[in-house]
C-alpha cells in the first residue's frame, strides 16, 4: 500500500516492525504535499527539512534496536495557530508573517516525543476566526472534494490536508466547531476534547474559555492515537484538567449495547438541509443497529449558542488580540514615515506638543493594527471591545455568561439521560468560495451545531456519515460529557467498522489543473 | 475684628486650628518579596541589565500563559490577615486592558470586583502624642502585575523611548485605605507603620529607591460653611512621590493649595473630574498632569487563562502560621515583658525586627530591661549610625556587650569608660576585656587604690579642709588628680575612699 494511503495506526505498526522506514513515509507525505498543495493551498510552510531530518534520527534509533514512540515515522500536519519553535508560526495573519516562536507548544513537544514527523503548518481563517478558511492573509484552502468549494474552517487547511491525504493526521484547533465543522464538510473524523483535556500552552489563544486543540484524522481510531499522545495535564496551563488519560485506542472494542444517544428534534427543523437530515437519520440508524438506544432530548436554550459564542468569543479575542500592537513583536507599521510627517508639522507649527510624543505612538498603534488584521479579525476585536465596555459590559458580556451557564445545564440534564447526543455538524454540504463571504451573519450560522459543546466546555467529535447527490461528504457529529472521550471515539470507531463513509476518498488528479 | 479674622488662620505653624478638615486616603503598591515573578518563573531581582529577566510569559508572546506563584499569593494573604483584613473564601483574576509598550499583553492581570481580601484597618499612633491614635481602614488589599519601565530619553530631543520589562509581571499588592487620615503628619507616620509591619512580615522590602514600595495620596478638604453646611473641595490625586517625606510634604502643599483655590473658585467636589497632580519634589508643588486624549475605560473581565482561587480555613491557617509577630503586637509585650515605657518599645521596635532581637537578648542575659533599653538606643544606636551598619552585621554580639555592662554594674568601670571600650571592640570585634587589657585598663587592686587615696589626702590640706567643714562636693577636686595619677582608677571607689580617710582625720 502507498504510504500515502495508510492510516496513522498502520503506518506506526509498520515503522516499528521495519517494515516500512519513516524516511519513506515522510518522502511519501511531502511528494504529495508538493503535487497538491499548489491547488489546494493547505499548507502554509511546508518543513520538509525539518521533517526528513526527524525521519532520518527515527529510523537510525530502531536501527539501533532503541524504542521508538507511539506515533514513530506518523508524518503530521500542525494548524498554524500552534506554535512550532523556530518555524514560522503566522495564525494565517499578516500581523504574524514573520514570527517564529522561541518554543514549541505543549502538544507539539509531545508530538516529537512520540516520534510523529511534522511536515507543515496548515492554512487556516485569520487567527482562527472563520467558518471557511477565506480569512487566511494568505489566500483560502479549497476543498479536495470539489475545488471550488470552502473546506469549511477555521481549520480548513487541517481538514483538507487530511482528506488529500498529504498527511494521515493533523491537529486543529476548535473555539466554536473549527475542527468539527471542517473535517464534516472535507469528509475526515475530526475530534474536539473536553475543554482542559489538552493543554494550549503554545496555542494561539482566541477565545482562551473555549479553544481546544484537538486531532482530525481519517479514522476515529487513529484521532485515538493521536489524543492519547497529546492530552493529559500540564502544569503550564492552569485551565488543563488533572485527569489521568485512558489508552484511549485499547478502549475501542466494547459494543454499544445499551449505550443512550439523544437526538434533539430541533436539530431537524428549519434550515437544515434535506440530504443532510437523511444522511443523520441513516447514521442514527446504524447506531440503533449497532446495539444502542435513540432518545428524544431537548435542549431548550441551544438556540440561543449562536448569539452567546458571538459574545463571548470576541470578548475574549478582543483582549486576547490586545498584543499584537507592533511594539514588541509582530507587524508595525513603517514608523519613518508617521515620524517624518510629525517632522513635518512641527515645523510647520515651530513648536513641541508635549501631546506629541503620545499620539506618534498613538498613530503606530493604529496604522500597526489596521494594516496587520484582516477585516473578519477587526469585526470581532469591535464586536468585543464594545461589549466589554463601560455601560455595556452588564448588558452583553455579563449576559452572554448567564446564558452560556444556562446552555451548561442543558448539558448536564441531557447526560443524565443519554450517554451521547447525535446530530447534525453543518446545516449543508460544502459551500461554494465566496458564497457567505459578503454576510457575515451568514457564514456566523455555520456554527450553529457546534458553538454550544464549546460553551459548555463537553467533548464533540464529527465524522462523515454520507455523501450528497453532487458528491460531497455529509458529516455527523457525537457529543458527550465532559471527559467521556472513551465513549465518544468507541461509538465513532463502531460507526466506522460497521460504514465505509470515512473510507471515501476525493477524485484529485482530475481536477489538479484548476488554479 | 475683620483684621482679627483674616489673620488668625494659616500664620501659626503650631496651630491646630485651622479654618478645615483635611480627608486624606492612600493607595499604596507594594512589591512581594518572591524569588519569581507572579506568573512565571523570572527572577525578580533588582537592578539586572535591561530585558535579560524575561520569558515568553512575561514578554506575552503568543500562545504564552500564566500560571500563578502560589508563593505570592501566601506572602499576600499574610499581610492581608495581619491588616485585620477579611480574606476572601474565592478570588479571581481579572484583565485591566490599556496600551502602553511597557505593558506587552495589552492587559494587566489584576483583580477587579472579588478581591483576595477586604475590610482591613491598621492601627497608627504616635509615642510623643503628636497626634491621638489613627485607626485607618482599609478597603481592600488585592494581588496584580506590575508593568515594565519606560525610560524616555528627552536629551536627544528627538524623544527616544527605551523599555526595559524585567519588571513586568512582578507581583505587586495594592492596599487601598479609607480617607480615614486626618493630617499629612498623620500620612507619613501611618505610611511608616505600614511599611514597619510589611517588613516584620518579610512580606516586601519596601524599599521606595528600588519602586518596592510606591505611594499614591488623595486628598480633600471639608470646609464648614458659615450657613452651617460643609463644602468639599475637588479630590486630588498625587502621584509622584516618592519618599514617606515627600508624601507629608505633598500633601501640605496640596492642602494648602486646596484652601487657596477654594477661596478663589468656590468650587467643589462633583464639579470636575478626578484631577491627577504630579509632585515635583525639588520645587515642592503639584503640578496638575495632563488630561488622557482618550478617558480611560479599562474593560475589566474575568481573566480566562487562569483559575479562580479558593482558600479554605485549613489553607488559610497553614497559610499564616509562620506569620511574625506584627509591630503592635511586639512593642505591648516589649513594654509588659521587659517594663520598659511605651515611648521606648516603640523606639526599639522602629528599628526593625533584628534590633529587638538583639535586645531581648541583651535584656535576658542581663535580667535587665530597662539597662538594656538604655544601652540600646543610647550606645548600640550611636555605633550604628557612626559606622552606618545594619544591626544583623554589628561587630560585637549581645552577649559581648552584656559582658561590658555587667562590669559597669560590678563596679570595674565606669559609664564613660566603658563608652571607649564599647566603640574599640565595634572597631577591633575584640571582647571587654581584651580591650581593656590593650588600651591599659585593668582593675585598679585595692591596696594600690588606698595608697594613692592616702598620697591624695596628704597632698592636698585645703581640700581636706573643706571637706571637714562641710563641703564634700569639695572631693571632686581629688578625682581629677587620681585619674592623672593612675586612669584606670574608679572615680566613684576613689571618692568614696578618700572622704572616708578624711572624715578619719
Amino acid at each position: 500500500m502507498h504510504p500515502g494511503d495508510m492510516s496513522a495506526c498502520e503506518i506506526a505498526g509498520a515503522v516499528a516492525r521495519g517494515d516500512i522506514s519513516a524516511f519513506e513515509c515522510t518522502q511519501a507525505a511531502l511528494s504529495r504535499i508538493d503535487r497538491l498543495n499548489g491547488s489546494i493551498n493547505a499548507f502554509l510552510h511546508i518543513d520538509a527539512e525539518g521533517a526528513i531530518a526527524s525521519a532520518r534520527s527515527i529510523d537510525s534509533r530502531r536501527a539501533r534496536g532503541e524504542s521508538l514512540g507511539p506515533l514513530a515515522g506518523v508524518p503530521i500536519a500542525i494548524k498554524d495557530v500552534l506554535c512550532t519553535r523556530n518555524v514560522p508560526t503566522t495564525c494565517a495573519s499578516k500581523m504574524l508573517k514573520d514570527f517564529r516562536p522561541p518554543y514549541d507548544a505543549f502538544v507539539v513537544e509531545r508530538l516529537r516525543t512520540s516520534d510523529a514527523v511534522i511536515v507543515g503548518k496548515t492554512n487556516m481563517d485569520e487567527f482562527a476566526m472563520g467558518g471557511s478558511n477565506e480569512n487566511s492573509a494568505f489566500g483560502p484552502v479549497r476543498n479536495p472534494w470539489d475545488l471550488s468549494r470552502a473546506p469549511g474552517g477555521s481549520s480548513g487547511g487541517s481538514a483538507a490536508c487530511v482528506a488529500a491525504g498529504m498527511s494521515p493526521i493533523a491537529l486543529g484547533s476548535d473555539t466554536g466547531g473549527s475542527i468539527r465543522q471542517p473535517a464534516g464538510l472535507c469528509g475526515i473524523t475530526g475530534l474536539k476534547p473536553t475543554y482542559g483535556r489538552v493543554s494550549r500552552r503554545g496555542l494561539i489563544a482566541f477565545a482562551s474559555s473555549l479553544d481546544q486543540v484537538g486531532p482530525m484524522a481519517r479514522s476515529a481510531a487513529d484521532c485515538a492515537l493521536v489524543l492519547e499522545t497529546i492530552a493529559g495535564h500540564d502544569p503550564g496551563d492552569s485551565t488543563s484538567l488533572k485527569a489521568d488519560v485512558p489508552p484511549y485506542s485499547r478502549l475501542l472494542e466494547e459494543s454499544l449495547a445499551g449505550v443512550r444517544i439523544g437526538r434533539v428534534a430541533a436539530h431537524f427543523t428549519e434550515g437544515l438541509n434535506p440530504e443532510v437530515a437523511r444522511a443523520v437519520d441513516e447514521a442514527f440508524a446504524v447506531f440503533r443497529a449497532a446495539g444502542a438506544t435513540i432518545h428524544d432530548i431537548e435542549m431548550p436554550h441551544a438556540r440561543w449558542g449562536v448569539p452567546t459564542y458571538y459574545l463571548v468569543a470576541p470578548c475574549e479575542a478582543s483582549s486576547n488580540l490586545a498584543r499584537y500592537d507592533g511594539v514588541h513583536f509582530g507587524h508595525r507599521t513603517d514608523t519613518a514615515q508617521i515620524l517624518a510627517s510629525h517632522a513635518a508639522d512641527r515645523t510647520q507649527k515651530n513648536n513641541i506638543d508635549s501631546d506629541q510624543a503620545d499620539s506618534t505612538l498613538v498613530e503606530m498603534y493604529r496604522k500597526s493594527r489596521a494594516e496587520g488584521f484582516g477585516s473578519e479579525v477587526k469585526r470581532r476585536i469591535m464586536l468585543g471591545t464594545y461589549a466589554l465596555s463601560a455601560g455595556y459590559y452588564d448588558a452583553y458580556y455579563l449576559k452572554a455568561l448567564k446564558v452560556r451557564r444556562l446552555i451548561r445545564q442543558d448539558y448536564l440534564n441531557a447526560f443524565e439521560k443519554v450517554d451521547l447526543i447525535g446530530g447534525p455538524v453543518s446545516a449543508t454540504a460544502a459551500f461554494p468560495l465566496g458564497e457567505k463571504t459578503g454576510d457575515p451573519l451568514s457564514m456566523y450560522l455555520v456554527d450553529l451545531y457546534t458553538v454550544t459543546a464549546n460553551l459548555a466546555g463537553v467533548g464533540g467529535i464529527s465524522f462523515p456519515c454520507g455523501l450528497s447527490a453532487s458528491g460531497l461528504p455529509l458529516g455527523f457529529q457525537l457529543q458527550s460529557p465532559a471527559l467521556a472521550e472513551p465513549l465518544l471515539l468507541r461509538a465513532a470507531d463502531r460507526f466506522q467498522r460497521i460504514t465505509d463513509w470515512h473510507q471515501r476518498r476525493p477524485h484529485l488528479e482530475g481536477t489538479l489543473q484548476q488554479p | 475684628m475683620m483684621m482679627a479674622a483674616a489673620s488668625q488662620p494659616t500664620t501659626s505653624a503650631t496651630t491646630d486650628v485651622l479654618p478645615y478638615t483635611i480627608v486624606i486616603g492612600l493607595e499604596v503598591h507594594v512589591q512581594l518579596l518572591t524569588r519569581t515573578k507572579l506568573f512565571c518563573g523570572c527572577s525578580t531581582a533588582f537592578g539586572a541589565a535591561p530585558n535579560t529577566q524575561t520569558c515568553p510569559v512575561c514578554l506575552g508572546l503568543p500562545g504564552s500563559l500564566p500560571v500563578m506563584n502560589h508563593e505570592a499569593f501566601i506572602l499576600a494573604v499574610r499581610a492581608a490577615k495581619a491588616l485585620s483584613c477579611r480574606i476572601a473564601e474565592f478570588t479571581k483574576w481579572d484583565r485591566k486592558h490599556y496600551f502602553y509598550p511597557d505593558l506587552p499583553k495589552g492587559y494587566q492581570i489584576s483583580q477587579f470586583d472579588l478581591p483576595f481580601s477586604s475590610d482591613g484597618k491598621l492601627l497608627v499612633c504616635d509615642s510623643k502624642g503628636r497626634f491621638a491614635p489613627r485607626t485607618v481602614g482599609i478597603v481592600r488589599v488585592h494581588l496584580e502585575e506590575d508593568a515594565g519601565k519606560s525610560i524616555h530619553d528627552e536629551s536627544t530631543g528627538c524623544a527616544d523611548s527605551r523599555i526595559d520589562l524585567n519588571r513586568t509581571g512582578v507581583p505587586l499588592m495594592e492596599i487601598v485605605t479609607q480617607p480615614d487620615l486626618r493630617s499629612p503628619q498623620e500620612a507619613r507616620a501611618w505610611l511608616n507603620e505600614l511599611k514597619l509591619l510589611l517588613v516584620y512580615l518579610k512580606v516586601s522590602d519596601c524599599n521606595m529607591q528600588e519602586g518596592s514600595l510606591r505611594v499614591d495620596a488623595n486628598i480633600n478638604l471639608h470646609i464648614p460653611l458659615p450657613d452651617g453646611r460643609i463644602a468639599k473641595t475637588p479630590i486630588v490625586e498625587i502621584k509622584n512621590v516618592n519618599s514617606f517625606r515627600s508624601v507629608e510634604r505633598a500633601l501640605l502643599y496640596e492642602a494648602s493649595r486646596q484652601w487657596d483655590e477654594f477661596n478663589h473658585t468656590h468650587a467643589e467636589i462633583g464639579s470636575s473630574p478626578k484631577q491627577t497632580r504630579g509632585w515635583d519634589d525639588p520645587a515642592g508643588v503639584t503640578r496638575a498632569q495632563r488630561h488622557k486624549e482618550e478617558s480611560s475605560d479599562y474593560r475589566y473581565f474575568p481573566e480566562p487563562d487562569l483559575v479562580p482561587v479558593t482558600v479554605s480555613e485549613t489553607e488559610l491557617s497553614l497559610m499564616t502560621s509562620a506569620q511574625g509577630e506584627t509591630p503592635a503586637l511586639l512593642r505591648s509585650r516589649l513594654e509588659s515583658q521587659w517594663s520598659i515605657s511605651a515611648y521606648d518599645a516603640d523606639v526599639l521596635v522602629n528599628q526593625g525586627i533584628a534590633f529587638v532581637g538583639y535586645f531581648e537578648r541583651l535584656a535576658t542575659i542581663l535580667s535587665d530591661g530597662k539597662s538594656a533599653s538604655n544601652w540600646m538606643q543610647q550606645d548600640v544606636m550611636r555605633m550604628l549610625n557612626e559606622n552606618t551598619v545594619a544591626i544583623e552585621s554589628f561587630p560585637v554580639r549581645a552577649e559581648g556587650l552584656a559582658a561590658l555592662i555587667a562590669q559597669v554594674s560590678s563596679g570595674a568601670f565606669d559609664t564613660s569608660r566603658a563608652r571607649d571600650i564599647f566603640s574599640e571592640m565595634v572597631k577591633t570585634g575584640r571582647s571587654a576585656a581584651e580591650v581593656a587589657a590593650s588600651m591599659g585598663i585593668a582593675d585598679v587592686g585595692d591596696d594600690e587604690l588606698m595608697s594613692l587615696c592616702r598620697e591624695l589626702v596628704a597632698c592636698n590640706p585645703k581640700i581636706v579642709a573643706d571637706v571637714k567643714g562641710g563641703k564634700e562636693q569639695a572631693a571632686a577636686g581629688l578625682l581629677g588628680q587620681a585619674k592623672k595619677k593612675n586612669p584606670n582608677v574608679n572615680p566613684g571607689k576613689v571618692r568614696q575612699l578618700c572622704l572616708e580617710l578624711i572624715r578619719a582625720m
